[in-house]
């Protein structure tokens, strides 16, 4: 018995990419100048309002936050749309045939999360590093947080994915539960300029640890250790795999 | 020999409802097998429960030897399955499709490349291609489901009422490939509505009711085994008025005469006299034995 089927597995991957790239507006232009119209009106307009890091401009401190804000929305959006459209047009039943285990669809669909993810938040990141003045510190840093975030929200688009039956289903979830996370994670801002309770319930929200860990390699500045970032973003992504693969095992909404 | 397909007490529940009620029969290696049942019989259950699509609440089922749930690999590449549901993608054509799909099953190369150009030149689907399947008819949309499930040239190939909705030039173009494949050996396992396809093409047949196999025999032994012939007649009388004996034998009347079953142990002499004792005249007369379609009414009560 093969231990892992790498053609089948890269062949996923590959129409998982081929499927947002064949819509490449909607998934990658589309989130990156939205994202950019937050960067116009907050950056500019509210510019001094807001604290954050010592001796940093805003328009600087904000692009990491867009830029992950932007990453985490499309990963997520990326293995949820997919599997809920696979599921609606029964196309998801192909793969179901096919010799791929549980674990090789889900390295699979968030692999090509992952490069969703990156693309858009590279495109973001150009603009900022050209028309802002951007630098990078610690490049390894922004790219490991880049791509652990996108895995993870990717894992958890797929659990969307997994739980939904319709498209107003994931759209709750989305609304209800990714976008607050994300606007509340710091993306905006740093927890420091927030009331000690609200500081204190930051903590709690896993989106935070993603934002701060991946600022700290732009600036190598954070509201809490890259370290403890890492770890809290290390456990989030290996307890959605977990939780995704049983439900991928059982066949979960998948295979009645 | 090892069977191409064993189920063994297959049993599938849903909450309260027993779709599958302890299965068990097996199909021979290279044989053309008919599933027949009415509508909620459990054949799809069944079949998607060989294909992996949904897994059986208890029981065993082996493909060609192998275990569907224990080694899924080895199955499924031994497997293919066309779906009842029609099935689409709106990002991809349909030649993408297939070669996708190859790469699902780790076949990649010239050879499978030759070999999906022959699947879509056999389905007539070389024209449409580069066609996204949303945009295809729902006989166009069949033709490429057959196509993925022969991509990797699977030992037994599983058709889930296949020519459902489908025009003659499909269908019959459908069979022809069908039954080349099965000359080729390879198993072939037909669910069906159309009773008279089924008693052309399959050797034998299982007839499911209710979750439970309610016949398995060849088709030849089964239509052999039904208690009645049928014998039709047309009278001079326009309007005759049938004794009990023949009245109780009328399966239907038209303008081309009276359709009744009669006994195997009756003789055609024995019917012909029934005739002629209720003083009618006999214009015209045919005889016939049993259609498949009229031995899954007897057995599964269903009404024509």
């Amino acid at each position: 018995m093969m231990a892992f089927n790498v053609t089948g597995c890269w062949a996923l991957f590959i129409k998982e990419v081929k499927r947002f790239y064949s819509v490449v507006v909607q998934t990658v232009f589309a989130p990156i100048v939205s994202t950019l119209l937050y960067l116009l009106v907050f950056g500019h307009v509210i510019d001094t309002q807001l604290e954050s890091f010592d001796g940093l401009d805003y328009s600087q401190f904000l692009i990491p936050g867009l830029v992950m804000m932007a990453l985490l929305q499309n990963a997520f959006s990326n293995t949820s749309s997919s599997l809920i459209q696979s599921k609606m047009h029964g196309n998801l039943t192909f793969v179901l045939l096919s010799p791929i285990s549980p674990f090789e669809l889900y390295v699979a669909f968030i692999a090509a999360s992952v490069v969703r993810g990156l693309a858009v938040g590279l495109g973001i990141l150009i603009i900022g590093m050209v028309g802002f003045g951007l630098t990078i510190q610690s490049p390894f840093w922004v790219l490991l947080f880049a791509i652990l975030s996108a895995a993870m929200m990717g894992g958890l688009g797929m659990l969307a994915g997994i739980l939904s039956d319709k498209y107003d289903q994931l759209a709750a979830f989305q609304n209800f539960i990714i976008m607050p996370l994300t606007f509340l994670s710091g993306v905006f801002y740093s927890i420091h300029a927030l009331p000690d309770t609200w500081q204190m319930v930051s903590h709690f929200n896993p989106f935070f640890y993603m934002v701060d860990g991946f600022r700290y390699g732009f600036f190598e500045q954070s509201d809490v250790s890259v370290y403890i970032s890492l770890i809290v973003t290390f456990v989030f992504l290996f307890v959605i795999t977990a939780i995704n693969l049983i439900l991928l095992n059982k066949g979960v909404k998948i295979r009645k | 020999m090892t069977a191409a397909v064993k189920f063994n007490q297959v049993v599938k529940r849903y909450d309260d409802l027993e779709a599958l009620k302890g299965i068990s029969f097996e199909v021979e290696e290279g044989a053309f097998f008919g599933l027949l049942g009415p509508n909620g019989a459990g054949k799809s259950t069944l079949i998607n429960a060989m294909s992996g699509l949904i897994t059986p609440t208890s029981g065993s089922i082996e493909v060609q030897g192998f275990d569907v749930i224990r080694d899924y690999r080895e199955t499924r590449r031994r497997l293919g399955l066309v779906p009842q549901e029609l099935i689409s993608d709106p990002f991809f054509s349909i030649k993408e499709l297939l070669e996708l799909q190859s790469g699902y099953y780790g076949i990649r190369g010239k050879e499978q490349k030759l070999w999906i150009n022959e699947l879509l030149e056999r389905l007539a689907l070389t024209d449409k291609m580069n066609a996204i399947t949303n945009q295809l008819s729902g006989g166009m949309k069949r033709r490429v489901l057959i196509a993925m499930a022969l991509v990797h040239k699977p030992r037994v190939l599983v058709l889930d009422e296949p020519t459902a909705g489908v025009d003659v030039d499909l269908r019959h173009t459908l069979w022809e490939f069908t039954k080349e494949l099965h000359q080729k050996g390879h198993t072939i396992i037909l669910t069906t509505h159309y009773l008279e396809e089924a008693e052309a093409l399959c050797e034998k047949v299982a007839i499911i009711q209710k979750g439970e196999v309610k016949a398995l025999d060849r088709t030849a032994d089964l239509l052999a085994t039904h208690p009645f012939r049928y014998i039709r007649i047309s009278l001079e009388e326009k309007n005759a008025v049938l004794n009990d004996a023949l009245a109780s034998r009328l399966v239907e009347s038209d303008a081309s005469g009276h359709l009744f079953k009669m006994e195997n142990e009756l003789t055609m002499s024995d019917m012909l006299g029934m005739i002629h004792q209720s003083g009618l005249h006999i214009k015209d007369v045919s005889s016939r034995d049993a259609t498949l379609e009229e031995v899954f009414m007897n057995l599964t009560g269903a009404q024509s």
